[in-house]
């Protein structure tokens, strides 16, 4: 059933400060952005905050910046600015591709990085990039600001290592991938627009046919997006070899926990895994 | 209940209403503009689509809090565009629910790359579903009003 709109209230704020002081106030408010996950909520009556304050009119959360050694984008930066992005594009294509994956057009010019990281969905699909990439998250309160990187800010289902007064602020990605082996699939039941069943995304770079500096993750394998430090292991400093490529399929897929739910099932989403990493890594070859 | 000022259609207006009304409902109940329906309510089938500040967007995902202030086409806004008649000559509607959408759909696509492969068309409309033309006619419609408008 719908929500009933008179019971909820909601602001447009224009700067951080009074995002801040809103989510300090003790009085129940919490950040909407795009509203693609929330407001599918909402329009379900399962919507779990009452007081909203629209964040998408803060420039410094809607803006890429590229730095010497970084990239910074603010958390309200959409789908589609991250597509068509030149630099994004040519230094980090799975970022790029996965927002192009997310939804349909009118989703990614409204759906926002930082809300599919606080939305927290293992499904998500741009966290098995942010993992490759090594992101690092901003989180921002009147307390001050701190960082955390993206790998520990997942903790379990919807878990998030966020307090309640704190911002998702910016993401940074460091500049030094552009060098590498990069690999993404999404494995879902139609090419556009659906959930995904596995994703994948994996990057490193071959020194005297040796594995380097090895980074893979799944998406909707386990209750939270996954970074693969077990096949990491295995796989680094290794020439490629069919048996090493059957001892990392094993790897990953004891390293992985999948469900059987109203998208795949169990075995699919395991054997699936399986066979992408496989594809990354004979690419390798 | 509060003031929320639009531009709809190139007409300034203003409403009073909740400030997490649907964008979907505002136009439908509050300016009387029934030509946006509501499909699945959840942002999947693009039958709510409307252009918002130059973004095609799904109407019913959008609260009145964020379009305030904003300029807002809906399909009442392109009664005379090209891409109708296209439409209607190609056979891109049928039962007519999701074709406000297309239309909108297509229009931003087109506003973007004037020249679509087909390839670019499928990706521009795969957020409106329509359960009764089988998309074919509708593609052939874009690249028809494409040309047309070349």
């Amino acid at each position: 059933m719908r929500s009933c709109v008179p019971d909820y209230d909601a602001v447009s704020t224009q700067d951080i400060s009074a995002a801040l002081d809103l989510l300090a106030s003790g009085e129940g408010w919490r950040p909407i952005a795009g509203g693609t996950d929330l407001m599918v909520l909402f329009n379900a009556g399962k919507m779990p905050y009452s007081r909203l304050f629209s964040i998408c009119s803060i420039p410094i959360l809607r803006s890429i910046e590229m730095l010497p050694n970084e990239v910074i984008i603010g958390a309200a930066v959409t789908y589609t600015q991250i597509r068509r992005h030149e630099l994004i594009q040519a230094e980090f294509p799975l970022l790029a591709t996965a927002a192009s994956w997310t939804g349909g057009i009118a989703n990614q010019n409204r759906g926002t990085l930082g809300g599919n990281i606080v939305n927290a969905s293992p499904a998500a699909d741009s966290s098995p990039a942010l993992l490759v990439y090594d992101a690092e998250l901003t989180l921002l309160s009147k307390r001050g600001e701190r960082r955390i990187p993206y790998r520990n800010f997942h903790i379990g289902y919807k878990q998030m290592q966020i307090l309640p007064d704190e911002l998702l602020y910016q993401i940074r990605l460091p500049r030094h991938s552009a060098k590498l082996v990069q690999y993404s699939r999404k494995v879902g039941t139609r090419r556009a627009q659906a959930i995904s069943k596995v994703s994948l995304a994996a990057a490193s770079r071959l020194e005297r046919a040796a594995i380097q500096d090895i980074r893979i993750a799944a998406g909707s394998v386990a209750p939270i997006p996954l970074r693969c430090y077990r096949t990491e292991q295995l796989l680094t400093g290794q020439s490629m070899t069919s048996d090493l490529i059957e001892r990392a399929r094993e790897t990953i897929r004891s390293e992985i926990s999948p469900l059987s739910d109203i998208r795949s099932a169990e075995d699919y989403r395991s054997l699936v895994t399986a066979n992408l990493l496989q594809e990354y890594l004979e690419s390798l070859r | 209940m509060r003031r929320f000022s639009f531009t709809v259609n190139g007409k300034q207006t203003a409403v009073e209403t909740y400030p997490m009304k649907r964008l979907l409902d505002v136009l439908r109940e509050d300016l009387g503009l029934h030509g946006t329906k509501e499909g699945c309510g959840e942002g999947e089938c693009g039958a709510c689509s409307v252009i918002l500040d130059g973004d095609l967007v799904n109407s019913c995902l959008i609260p009145a809090i964020a379009a305030e202030n904003a300029t807002i086409c809906t399909i009442e806004g392109v009664s005379n565009h090209p891409i109708q008649d296209a439409f209607i000559e190609v056979g891109g509607a049928q039962c007519g629910i999701c074709t406000p959408g297309m239309i909108l759909a297509s229009i931003h696509l087109l506003s973007r790359e004037p020249h679509p492969t087909v390839e670019q068309i499928r990706e521009g409309l795969a957020g409106n579903l329509c359960r009764c033309t089988g998309y074919t006619k509708i593609v052939a419609a874009v690249e028809k009003a494409a040309q047309s408008l070349s």
